[in-house]
């Protein structure tokens, strides 16, 4: 759905995205990941065709872009960085007049009522009044964005930060709402820095730091077991001792052991009288894998050469672990 | 687009707001002028004031000589400018062209909007003051300063002292609306090339403005008579060779065709910088 190669922007002399290559495939729902001020919104601004690229191809739908822009845009729904309304109108009037605006099919003056009341309804709003969107909360003015992006059903839906603002209750209604409309057939492409949210919601990641694209797999593969297993045991000197060399790491009771087998980690440990509190296969977190792969995001700022840590020699060992 | 365009264009009170205070200047005036019967004497202070005791159906173009030094360039600037910088700020530019609206289509559906906001104006101020000097000030000479030939269906004098009918009047102010808004238009043009460099709606409108005042004074300077015949200012008050027997067409024309380039020229700088501009707002 969504194909860059060597993409690349550069901003005077800041290079915003730097040579990547996205892959999102049909049906796909992709977490876009990365620290404030990696280049995620800039790479979803050249996908819609807002920012032209210094160099490097995109294709979405199976067309170039920016070329055939204008074919390609009515296909998509789109949240980009932030909701925003005429704050002097309704919800309604800004969804009536953002459906009026613009090229494509199903825009037309027929069946706009329908479009809007479908939207809302999908979105929580059924039961907007008339107030102008000025007056609206935070989570309102988000769902009424997202109402807008659903208008023409699109094929694939571009979203920054669609959850943000919304109480726990909105965001399992959104995260609900987006896998609904998945299973569908609608591609989802969801940039943010949540990673709960993504962690709960997509199929398939891709993690970017300072304009690079350092990983891009399945998110299934990825959190894949690691090979470890961990056993908690209030007899953890014996058991320590029992798989005596095969510890890997200890604290107190935590035990992690070099050993794939869990099942059998745990037979060793019962016959020989040892009591286990827990034993699992050690699975990587989002939060370290993607921790792992960037550094600290453009708001940070510290002083001289204590900077930003050279993480990415790193990603190398880690990654091949891993997978 | 164009239709959204005028909807919300329509649906802005401030649009409204400021072609109401447009149509209040002149009538503010024309209560002062009617109570007291001072009118300036002629050659000093709005054009053709001094006439409209005479004759209330010359007052529309009074009027438009009052409110077009400044009220409704600032108007004018204050929407033009508003036209693309005021949608990055309110963050709904990036939705508009993600919709899709043409980068092309989006600025010609400014522009009609801005044509149908200054006609609005213009009209308005022209219907208003035109009422207004009909009951303040009749459509018969007041009897103070009756001068010239006056019978009963020549009602009207020009500044040349020959008599105007009143089918001569309503001519020659649609000609005023129209050289008006041209004039207006100019204005637009780079208020609206500026709203498309900046995201701050205030600065495009008063940079405009600024445009506006250098050429001003330029055009009041002698020293600079030189570029004088080409400053955006230099023709806006030629509509009153409307008013003069025959029509004085010299400065006319060359103020429409002044207004033309600047219009020109900067709906197509508006136009390439618009086009090929990165959408970071």
């Amino acid at each position: 759905m969504i194909v860059t190669t060597q993409l690349t922007k550069r901003f005077g002399h800041v290079l915003a995205v730097d040579h990547v290559d996205l892959t999102v495939r049909e049906g796909d729902r992709y977490g876009f990941l990365g620290p404030n001020g990696s280049g995620k919104t800039t790479l979803v601004r050249m996908v819609l065709g807002l920012v032209y690229a210094t160099s490097g191809k995109i294709e979405v739908l199976g067309e170039p872009v920016p070329a055939r822009i204008a074919h390609v845009l009515p296909q998509i729904g789109s949240l980009i960085e932030s909701p925003s309304a005429y704050g002097h109108l309704s919800g309604r009037a800004n969804l009536a007049l953002i459906d009026a605006a613009g090229t494509g099919p199903g825009g037309g003056r027929r069946g706009r009522r329908a479009r809007i009341a479908t939207a809302l309804d999908r979105v929580g709003l059924s039961g907007v009044d008339d107030r102008a969107v000025r007056k609206y909360s935070l989570g309102m003015r988000q769902r009424l964005g997202l109402a807008a992006a659903l208008l023409r059903s699109p094929r694939l839906l571009v979203l920054d930060e669609p959850t943000n603002g919304l109480d726990p209750q909105g965001i399992r209604e959104v995260r609900d709402l987006l896998a609904e409309i998945n299973a569908a057939g609608t591609t989802v492409f969801l940039s943010s820095h949540q990673l709960s949210e993504v962690e709960q919601l997509c199929t398939r990641i891709g993690v970017i730091d300072r304009g690079r694209l350092v990983l891009q797999d399945d998110l299934a593969r990825l959190r894949g077991p690691t090979g470890r297993v961990i056993v908690r045991s209030p007899d953890a000197d014996r058991a320590a001792a029992l798989l005596d060399g095969r510890v890997a790491d200890r604290d107190a009771d935590r035990l992690v052991v070099a050993d794939s087998d869990a099942a059998g980690v745990n037979a060793l440990l019962v016959s020989a009288g040892l009591r286990v509190t827990e034993v699992t296969e050690e699975r990587r977190s989002l939060e370290d894998l993607v921790l792992s792969v960037t550094g600290s995001g453009s708001d940070r700022i510290d002083g001289g050469s204590a900077g930003r840590p050279g993480r990415p020699a790193e990603v190398a060992s880690r990654d091949g672990a891993g997978t | 687009m164009i239709g959204v365009e005028l909807v919300k264009l329509a649906r802005r009170p401030r649009n409204w707001v400021s072609i109401v205070l447009l149509c209040a200047l002149p009538v503010t005036v024309a209560i002062f002028v009617a109570v007291t019967h001072l009118a300036p004497p002629p050659g000093q202070g709005p054009a053709l004031l001094s006439a409209v005791l005479s004759d209330g159906q010359l007052f529309p173009a009074a009027a438009l000589a009052i409110v077009l030094p400044i009220f409704l360039p600032v108007a004018v600037a204050v929407v033009a400018g508003d036209s693309i910088a005021g949608e990055a700020n309110a963050g709904m530019l990036r939705y508009l062209l993600a919709r899709p609206v043409g980068r092309t289509k989006l600025l010609a559906a400014k522009l009609v909007a801005l044509i149908v906001y200054v006609l609005l104006a213009v009209v308005f101020v022209a219907v208003t003051s035109y009422v207004t000097g009909r009951l303040l000030f009749g459509s018969k000479p007041a009897a103070v300063t009756s001068t010239g030939i006056t019978t009963n269906n020549v009602v009207a004098t020009s500044l040349s002292g020959t008599a105007l009918t009143p089918t001569d009047i309503l001519l020659r102010t649609a000609g005023t609306v129209a050289f008006v808004t041209v004039s207006m238009l100019g204005v637009g043009a780079i208020a609206l090339f500026l709203s498309t460099m900046s995201d701050s709606s205030l600065g495009a409108a008063l940079g405009a403005l600024a445009a506006l005042i250098t050429s001003g004074v330029l055009v009041a300077l002698n020293s600079a008579s030189a570029v004088s015949p080409y400053l955006p200012t230099r023709y806006w008050l030629s509509w009153v060779d409307f008013f003069r027997q025959p029509i004085l067409w010299r400065d006319i024309d060359r103020g429409f065709a002044i207004q033309a380039i600047y219009v020109l020229v900067f709906l197509g700088a508006a136009w390439a910088n618009f086009a090929s501009k990165d959408i970071t707002s």
